[in-house]
C-alpha cells in the first residue's frame, strides 16, 4: 500500500470571465483569457490534503494534462498542500482533440506507474461538463469507482463514499484502489496561504509525455460547429387555465 | 449573460428591483482581473500572481459580500481580519521570525491592491496593522519583536500607529505628547487624534517628545491597551472608512516602561517617517484597487444601460472617458509598483517616489472612481451600488499618511535643496 493519491487538476477559463464565441463558430475564445484550476479540481486537492494531514495518506500528487500554463494550476495544487506535480505535455492539435478519454487513458497509466491507491478528481470540468474522466479512468483500471463524493471516510482498505445522486444521498463501500470523483459539497477548499506559496516553488514538477506512458491521443470526436445559446425569448400572459393548456398543447409541449 | 439579465430588468423597470441579483452582479464583476489592458497581473512573476489570486479570492468570497455592511454598521471586522492573518496577511513585509511573511514591498503592493477590491476600508487599516508589526521588527531590539510581532502578525492583537494630535497634523514635528522619563519608566501625557482602531486595538505605536524642539527631541514608544492613564475619545462619525473605528488616544499619566522605547531617544520621527514610506505605497496601492474595481463596474453600467435607443458603450464622450480612466489607472499602479521597488532596493530615490507615488495615484485614482460614479447616473448615488462606497472610502487617502500637499512640500524639497 503505497498510501499515494494521485489528483487531477485542469486548467480551465475562469468562471467568472464571460464567454465569447469564435467569430468562426469552432469554440470559445481562449487567448488571453483569464484561466485557473476548474472548480471541482480544487475540491478534488482540498480532500487529498486533508486526508494527508489526518495521515490516513502519504504523499499527494498533482497531475495535469496540457501545454506549458498548465504548470500554473499544479503549482495552485502545491500551494494548498500537494507534495509534488506531473506535468503531462500536451499541445497544439492534440490539446484541441484531448477529451475525457484520453486524459483517463493518461491517468490510468500515471496511476500504475505511480502505485497510486487513490485517484481523486473533480466530477466534472466547468468548460466542458463531460462528467466521463473519473468513470473512465476506473474502468480503463478496473477500479471501484466512488462519483459525485459528497463525504468520503477512509476505513481500513476500504473507503466510504456518500454520494449525492438524483434521488437523494447513496452511501457505498468500496475497497481500494479506487477512483474518487468530487462534487461541490464535499469540502470548502482553502486558500493558498503565503508561506505556502512560497514553498510550493521548491516542490518538484515531473515533466512526461504521453508517448512515455505508451498512449495514443487520437481522439475520434470531431467538433463541429460551437454557438451561442438561443436569446431568451419573451414569455406571455394568458387569462385562464383553458388557455394555458391550449397554448402548451399548440406548441406541442403537451 | 445571466449575470447582465437582472441589471437590464432593472433599467427597463426603473426601480429597485432583484436587490440580492444586483448586489450578486456588482460582487461578480468586481471578483477577477478580467483579461484586458487593465488586468492587474501583467508583468507579475507566476509566484506574485500566487499571491495576488490569493488576495483577489479572498476579497472576492470574504469581503465584498459584507462591503456595504461593515460601511452601513461600522463594523470592525476582527474576524475577517483574523482570517486573512491566516493566510499570512497580518504582517506581509515582517520578518519570518517574528511570525512575518517576508515578502517584499512590491508584493505587498500587489496584495494590497486585490484586497481592495474587496472593501478598502478593511484593507487600509489591515496595511497600518501591517506598517506598525514592521516598525517594531525593524527598530525594535530581540525583546521587544519577539514580545509584539507574533500577535501582531497572527492578528491575536491589533496595532494602531499614533502620530497626528490635534494641533499638529502636517506639522508632525511640533507634536506635543511629553514622555518624561522617570526611573526606568517614561510618563506620557498629552492626546493624539483621528487614530485608526483607536480604541479597539491592543498596541499602540507612540511618537512623543522625550527630548526638546522639533524631530530630533522625538522618540517611538509602544503603549499596550489597559496601561492606567490611557484612555480614549468618542468615535468619530466618517464619511468612509467605517471598518476602522477611528478615535482620540489620551494619555493622562501614562506610565510606560523604558524597555517599550523603540530605538534609541531622539530617534522616533525618524522611525515614523520610514513607516509612512510603505505606508504610502500601500495607501496608494487601496486606491488602485478601488479604481480597478470601479473601472470594472462603470464598464459593465456602460454595456448594459441603454439610452437614446442604445447602450452606453456606443457614446464616444463615454468610450473615450474610460479610456482616460484606464490609461490613468494603468499608469498609477506602474508608479506605485515602481516606488515600491525602489523603497525594497533602499534605491535613492526612493522617498520621493514614494511620495510621487502617493500623490498622483491618491489623485487620480479618487478621480477615476468619482467618473465611475458619475457614469452610473442616478444609480451611482445610490448605496446599493458599490462605486459609492469606493469613493467615499478613499477621498482620505488624498489626505492621511501626509496630506498630498506635504507630498509637494517633499518633492520640492528634493527638487530645489540639490544645486
Amino acid at each position: 500500500m503505497s498510501g499515494r493519491v494521485l489528483v487531477g487538476v485542469k486548467r480551465v477559463i475562469d468562471y467568472a470571465v464571460k464567454i465569447r464565441v469564435k467569430p468562426d463558430n469552432t469554440g470559445v475564445v481562449t487567448d488571453g483569457v483569464k484561466h485557473s484550476m476548474n472548480p471541482f479540481c480544487e475540491i478534488a486537492v482540498e480532500e487529498a490534503v486533508k486526508l494527508k494531514e489526518k495521515k490516513l495518506v502519504k504523499e499527494v500528487v498533482a497531475v495535469s494534462c496540457g501545454p506549458q500554463q498548465s504548470q500554473e494550476t499544479i503549482r495552485t495544487a502545491l500551494a494548498m498542500g500537494a507534495d509534488r506535480g506531473i506535468h503531462v505535455e500536451v499541445s497544439g492539435k492534440d490539446y484541441e482533440t484531448l477529451g475525457p478519454l484520453q486524459v483517463s487513458k493518461i491517468m490510468a497509466a500515471l496511476a500504475k506507474k505511480e502505485d497510486a491507491q487513490i485517484i481523486i478528481l473533480g466530477k466534472q470540468a466547468i468548460d466542458d461538463d463531460c462528467n466521463q474522466t473519473g468513470q473512465m479512468t476506473a474502468a480503463l483500471l478496473d477500479w471501484p469507482q466512488g462519483t459525485f463524493a459528497s463525504e468520503v471516510t477512509l476505513d481500513g482498505d476500504k473507503i466510504k463514499v456518500v454520494r449525492e445522486i438524483d434521488g437523494g444521498l447513496e452511501t457505498i463501500k468500496i475497497n481500494t484502489p479506487a477512483v474518487l470523483t468530487a462534487d461541490l459539497r464535499l469540502n470548502t477548499p482553502r486558500y493558498a496561504t503565503l508561506p505556502n506559496i512560497m514553498k510550493a516553488k521548491k516542490k518538484k514538477i515531473a515533466n512526461v509525455k504521453p508517448a512515455d506512458l505508451g498512449v495514443n491521443l487520437t481522439s475520434k470526436l470531431e467538433v463541429l460547429r460551437v454557438e451561442d445559446p438561443p436569446q431568451r425569448q419573451a414569455g406571455m400572459k394568458v387569462e385562464t387555465v383553458e388557455d394555458l393548456v391550449g397554448k402548451l398543447k399548440e406548441s406541442g409541449k403537451v | 449573460m445571466a449575470a447582465l439579465g437582472p441589471l437590464s430588468r432593472i433599467t427597463r423597470l426603473g426601480c429597485n428591483f432583484c436587490r440580492n441579483h444586483r448586489l450578486v452582479f456588482n460582487r461578480n464583476s468586481q471578483k477577477r482581473g478580467i483579461a484586458s489592458c487593465i488586468d492587474p497581473s501583467y508583468g507579475l512573476t507566476d509566484e506574485q500572481k500566487e499571491f495576488q489570486k490569493v488576495a483577489f479570492d479572498f476579497a472576492a468570497n470574504e469581503m465584498a459580500p459584507h462591503m456595504a455592511e461593515w460601511d452601513q454598521k461600522e463594523v470592525f471586522p476582527v474576524e475577517t481580519m483574523r482570517k486573512a492573518a491566516q493566510l499570512g496577511f497580518g504582517g506581509i513585509y515582517t520578518r519570518p521570525e517574528v511570525g512575518g511573511s517576508g515578502l517584499s514591498r512590491l508584493d505587498t503592493s500587489i496584495i494590497f491592491e486585490a484586497l481592495s477590491t474587496g472593501c478598502v476600508s478593511t484593507t487600509a487599516y489591515i496595511s497600518i496593522h501591517n506598517m506598525c508589526a514592521w516598525m517594531i521588527d525593524t527598530f525594535g531590539n530581540d525583546e521587544q519583536r519577539e514580545r509584539f510581532c507574533p500577535d501582531l502578525c497572527s492578528m491575536e492583537k491589533f496595532a494602531s500607529y499614533c502620530l497626528t494630535e490635534p494641533g499638529s497634523g502636517s506639522d508632525a514635528a511640533s507634536l506635543l505628547t511629553s514622555a518624561q522619563r522617570k526611573g526606568d519608566h517614561y510618563v506620557l501625557n498629552g492626546s493624539k487624534a483621528f487614530i485608526s482602531g483607536g480604541g479597539d486595538t491592543d498596541v499602540y505605536v507612540v511618537m512623543c517628545r522625550t527630548g526638546g524642539k522639533g524631530p530630533k527631541g522625538i522618540s517611538c514608544l509602544v503603549v499596550e491597551k489597559g496601561t492606567p492613564g490611557l484612555s480614549f475619545g468618542k468615535k468619530e462619525k466618517k464619511v468612509g472608512w467605517n471598518s476602522q473605528p477611528t478615535r482620540a488616544v489620551i494619555f493622562e499619566d501614562c506610565s510606560v516602561p523604558a524597555t517599550n522605547r523603540l530605538g534609541e531617544e531622539g530617534q522616533g520621527f525618524n522611525i515614523a517617517m520610514k513607516g509612512l514610506n510603505g505606508g504610502r505605497i500601500n495607501i496608494a496601492s487601496c486606491s488602485l484597487g478601488a479604481a480597478h474595481a470601479s473601472v470594472l463596474l462603470a464598464r459593465d453600467h456602460l454595456l448594459v444601460r441603454k439610452q437614446f435607443g442604445e447602450t452606453l458603450a456606443n457614446n464616444q464622450f463615454l468610450q473615450f472617458k474610460l479610456a482616460e480612466m484606464a490609461t490613468k489607472l494603468v499608469a498609477s499602479r506602474l508608479l506605485v509598483r515602481e516606488a515600491a521597488t525602489a523603497l525594497q532596493e533602499n534605491r535613492a530615490d526612493a522617498v520621493s517616489l514614494c511620495s510621487m507615488a502617493k500623490l498622483f495615484v491618491t489623485d487620480e485614482c479618487f478621480n477615476v472612481c468619482n467618473q465611475a460614479l458619475q457614469m452610473h447616473g442616478g444609480y451611482g448615488y445610490l448605496k446599493d451600488y458599490a462605486v459609492q462606497q469606493f469613493v467615499r472610502d478613499i477621498r482620505v487617502h488624498q489626505i492621511l499618511e501626509g496630506t498630498n500637499e506635504v507630498m509637494r512640500m517633499i518633492i520640492s524639497r528634493n527638487l530645489l535643496t540639490e544645486s
